[in-house]
């Protein structure tokens, strides 16, 4: 009986990704409410309880993909994939205010430019002080601190060793993890609280995951000028990494 | 017809994508360069221009609404599978680059906030003036 159960999950994967997900969610906002009063908001209990989840399916499989890599959970992979991610996205601009977007204009491109270099010259002094010395390794550590895509597209175009590759990664997650978490504290410290802040946000953030889901939990109404930014940021990391970044890495590493 | 909604949607992101991907390939990047940027400014300028000439219905603008509202669960399901034991195992190179990149960059967030929230108060004197 318990077989013919799971194959029906499995076969609908999708389907019971949502049953799933919208357990997580009320477990979440019952924890809320009941344990923080409403402080700690319901969607960060959810995103967190995620990460949690994907640690523990993470270690149960020894795979790549969190949850998703538990045969049964695997429709979270389709619901959190980047499709459904970008389509849902791009949902939240139906409602987007055009004259705030113009505001931000010149701080939303300026944060763009400093969050990259500033998250490059950041991971590039981490790698340097933990003993690499090589321009190729301190650049794709670097552009790994950027987002975990900018990491591998620029080992890759430089030739980086696969490890080195690997900790670029590693250190792209590192930040989407942490923006996700700690986006809502921060967000008093900082200002968070106004489509410019977090147009500047995502730009000088970068990691759309990140930020999206830090956002999500903050306050949703921030998320697409937040998203809207951060989408800039791989791209330009991509662009400034492999070329202008690494130049300017050799010439002072030699 | 709530079709319509969805459909305005998907038409946006995959024309948005469409272009990110082609102006990644025009600068030499191997990534898709704001592709979900130009989307939503599809969706943004779309959207009210459909308002504009009354063509948005209640049923389509719940087409919109119902992907908008089931953002949030995605993303839970976005980090249920993030590979967060590689994050952690990784040593401290790793971890420490993204920590410290995160509260650089968010120390930044006020500063280069006020290069633009200057221009909305001069704007505002400036309507008072008139």
């Amino acid at each position: 009986m318990i077989t013919t159960f799971l194959d029906v999950v499995q076969r609908n994967n999708l389907v019971a990704g949502f049953a799933v997900i919208g357990a997580i969610v009320w477990v979440s906002y019952l924890l809320s409410n009941r344990l923080t009063r409403g402080r700690i908001h319901g969607s960060a209990i959810a995103i967190f309880g995620g990460l949690v989840l994907a640690w523990v399916g993470g270690a149960v499989t020894g795979g790549e993909r969190g949850l998703a890599d538990v045969p049964v959970f695997g429709g979270i992979a389709i619901l959190g994939g980047a499709m459904l991610r970008d389509f849902a996205i791009v949902a939240t601009a139906y409602g987007v205010d055009p004259t705030e977007m113009k505001k931000a204009g010149v701080s939303g491109a300026v944060s763009l430019l400093l969050g990259v270099v500033g998250s490059f010259a950041v991971g590039a002094v981490v790698a340097w002080s933990f003993g690499y010395r090589d321009a190729v390794s301190v650049t794709t550590i670097g552009a790994g601190a950027a987002t975990f895509i900018v990491g591998p597209v620029t080992g890759a175009a430089l030739g980086a060793s696969s490890d080195v590759i690997a900790l670029s990664i590693a250190a792209g997650l590192a930040k989407a993890i942490l923006v996700m978490i700690g986006t809502p504290f921060a967000a008093r410290f900082i200002g968070l609280d106004n489509p410019q802040t977090a147009m500047v946000y995502g730009g000088l953030m970068g990691t759309t995951s990140g930020v999206a889901g830090g956002l999500a939990a903050t306050d949703p109404k921030l998320v697409p000028y937040g998203a809207m930014t951060a989408t800039f940021y791989t791209g330009l990391g991509c662009l400034l990494c492999p070329s202008v970044l690494f130049l300017a890495v050799r010439a002072i590493f030699g | 017809m709530v079709i319509y909604g969805v459909a305005l949607l998907a038409f946006c992101t995959i024309a948005g994508l469409y272009v990110g991907d082609l102006l990644g390939i025009a600068i030499g990047v191997q990534a898709n360069v704001g592709g979900v940027g130009f989307a939503m400014l599809l969706a943004i300028v779309g959207s009210n221009w459909l308002k504009r000439r009354d063509g948005i219905t209640s049923p389509t603008e719940q087409g919109i609404a119902f992907w908008n509202a089931i953002y949030i669960p995605v993303v839970v399901a976005m980090a249920a599978q993030q590979n967060v034991v590689a994050a952690l195992s990784s040593g401290l190179v790793a971890i420490l680059a993204g920590v410290l990149a995160v509260v650089a960059c968010a120390a930044l967030v006020p500063t280069v906030d006020r290069l633009s929230q200057k221009q909305p108060a001069a704007a505002a004197r400036a309507e008072l003036v008139q």
